[in-house]
């Protein structure tokens, strides 16, 4: 524990913790030419990835909204529907979010603070389905629908 | 076990403090800002979109909790949004088609954040323009839509096909959609306009802000594009296939 403590420390202090006060173009800090030396190419000129790529991806997300359109047009039903469209619909978004959105190039420090947050729905998304199954309950039992 | 010597922490490449945990906590400890990566327009545009993706969460849960309470039967999208194409009833099309297009839309705006950074500025500006032109198509074809649901008697407080939310929820959802597409479409316009002109070249100050403008513009502008279309992605799965 102590030892953990105090490498987090020796990184935060160190002469290449030093590195990431420095960054882009905008910052005049001290150490701003050995910061930029250090970037890579493509972190100097912005996000920059090969055009494959983003086609791949495009190619991905067609193949992806394909098969969950399959999904409706074979009229599965039950849990292999849900199931098949939920795993759709997070593979879409992974990729969205990780090659369109770069976030797969950004810091940990960016991608926790932008993706973190949103699974507080998740708490509300239960709450409320208890509450929607509850209101149904009462309904059936006061207006015998 | 405290013999281990720490030093070798010291040659902690650039690599590992960009994406390990100690990194982050050196960043967020660190002096002046957190986003090392990200400038402030960029991280800004990143916080504006979490607080969107709060907004339509609560949307879809609302949607979920009324469709969960009730106890009419909730009306088929499958056949609701079906057409009709050469005599022949094909179920949820118009909604395919849709996704499609706004996929497209994503791969050119992705292409055209290239470009810029490349400072191929023709090519980033007509690429930024049929991503509009895709997105244009999208509102088209959501006005097509509703204008067929309106006239099949789809209305906010009831619908002839089952359970009253389902209309309320429809329009909400959709329509709010629709206006990010729209308001997206329309800055679209206005950056590939500039970028065009090559303002981000010769420093033209915005007609906004005033301030100078740099081609990173391009990509905050492909975040919040890619985010319509991430959003429409859950709205495919949750509202449409559900």
């Amino acid at each position: 524990m102590g030892l953990h403590l105090r490498i987090l420390l020796s990184v935060v202090t160190s002469p290449t913790g030093e590195l990431m006060t420095a960054t882009t173009e905008n910052t005049t800090h001290s150490h701003a030419p050995v910061a930029q030396a250090a970037q890579p190419a493509a972190q100097a000129h912005g996000q920059q990835h090969p055009i494959k790529l983003y086609l791949l991806v495009w190619g991905l997300l067609f193949f992806l909204s394909a098969c969950s359109y399959l999904v409706d047009y074979f009229d599965f039903q039950g849990y292999l529907r849900w199931f098949l469209i939920v795993v759709f619909m997070l593979l879409k978004a992974g990729l969205i979010v990780a090659v369109f959105m770069h976030m797969a190039w950004e810091r940990l420090a960016l991608v926790v603070a932008i993706l973190l947050p949103p699974l507080a729905v998740l708490v509300l998304m239960a709450m409320m389905a208890w509450e929607g199954d509850y209101t149904n309950y009462l309904r059936v039992i006061f207006f015998g629908a | 076990m405290t013999a281990e010597p720490v030093t070798t922490e010291h040659v902690t490449t650039e690599l590992n403090l960009r994406s390990s945990l100690h990194g982050m906590v050196a960043d967020w400890s660190s002096d002046q800002r957190s986003f090392k990566s990200a400038s402030w327009g960029k991280a800004m545009m990143w916080i504006f979109l979490v607080s969107d993706t709060f907004v339509f969460s609560c949307f879809l849960i609302s949607y979920m909790t009324v469709r969960m309470s009730t106890t009419v039967e909730w009306p088929h999208p499958s056949e609701i949004f079906a057409l009709e194409i050469g005599g022949k009833k094909i179920p949820l099309i118009l909604i395919a088609i849709m996704t499609f297009d706004l996929i497209t839309s994503s791969g050119t705006m992705a292409m055209a954040v290239n470009f810029a950074y490349a400072r191929e500025r023709r090519k980033a500006a007509i690429l930024m323009l049929v991503t509009a032109f895709f997105g244009a198509a999208f509102v088209g074809m959501q006005a097509f839509e509703w204008t067929k649901l309106i006239h099949e008697g789809v209305r906010p407080w009831g619908n002839p096909f089952g359970a009253a939310q389902f209309g309320s929820s429809f329009f909400m959802i959709t329509g709010f959609h629709g206006f990010h597409v729209s308001i997206g479409v329309i800055f679209l316009l206005i950056v590939a306009r500039a970028v065009w002109r090559g303002d981000y070249d010769v420093g033209r100050r915005g007609f906004f802000t005033s301030r100078r403008g740099r081609y990173e513009i391009v990509e905050i502008m492909g975040l919040y594009w890619h985010f319509v279309d991430l959003v429409w992605v859950f709205i495919f799965a949750f509202f449409y296939l559900w």
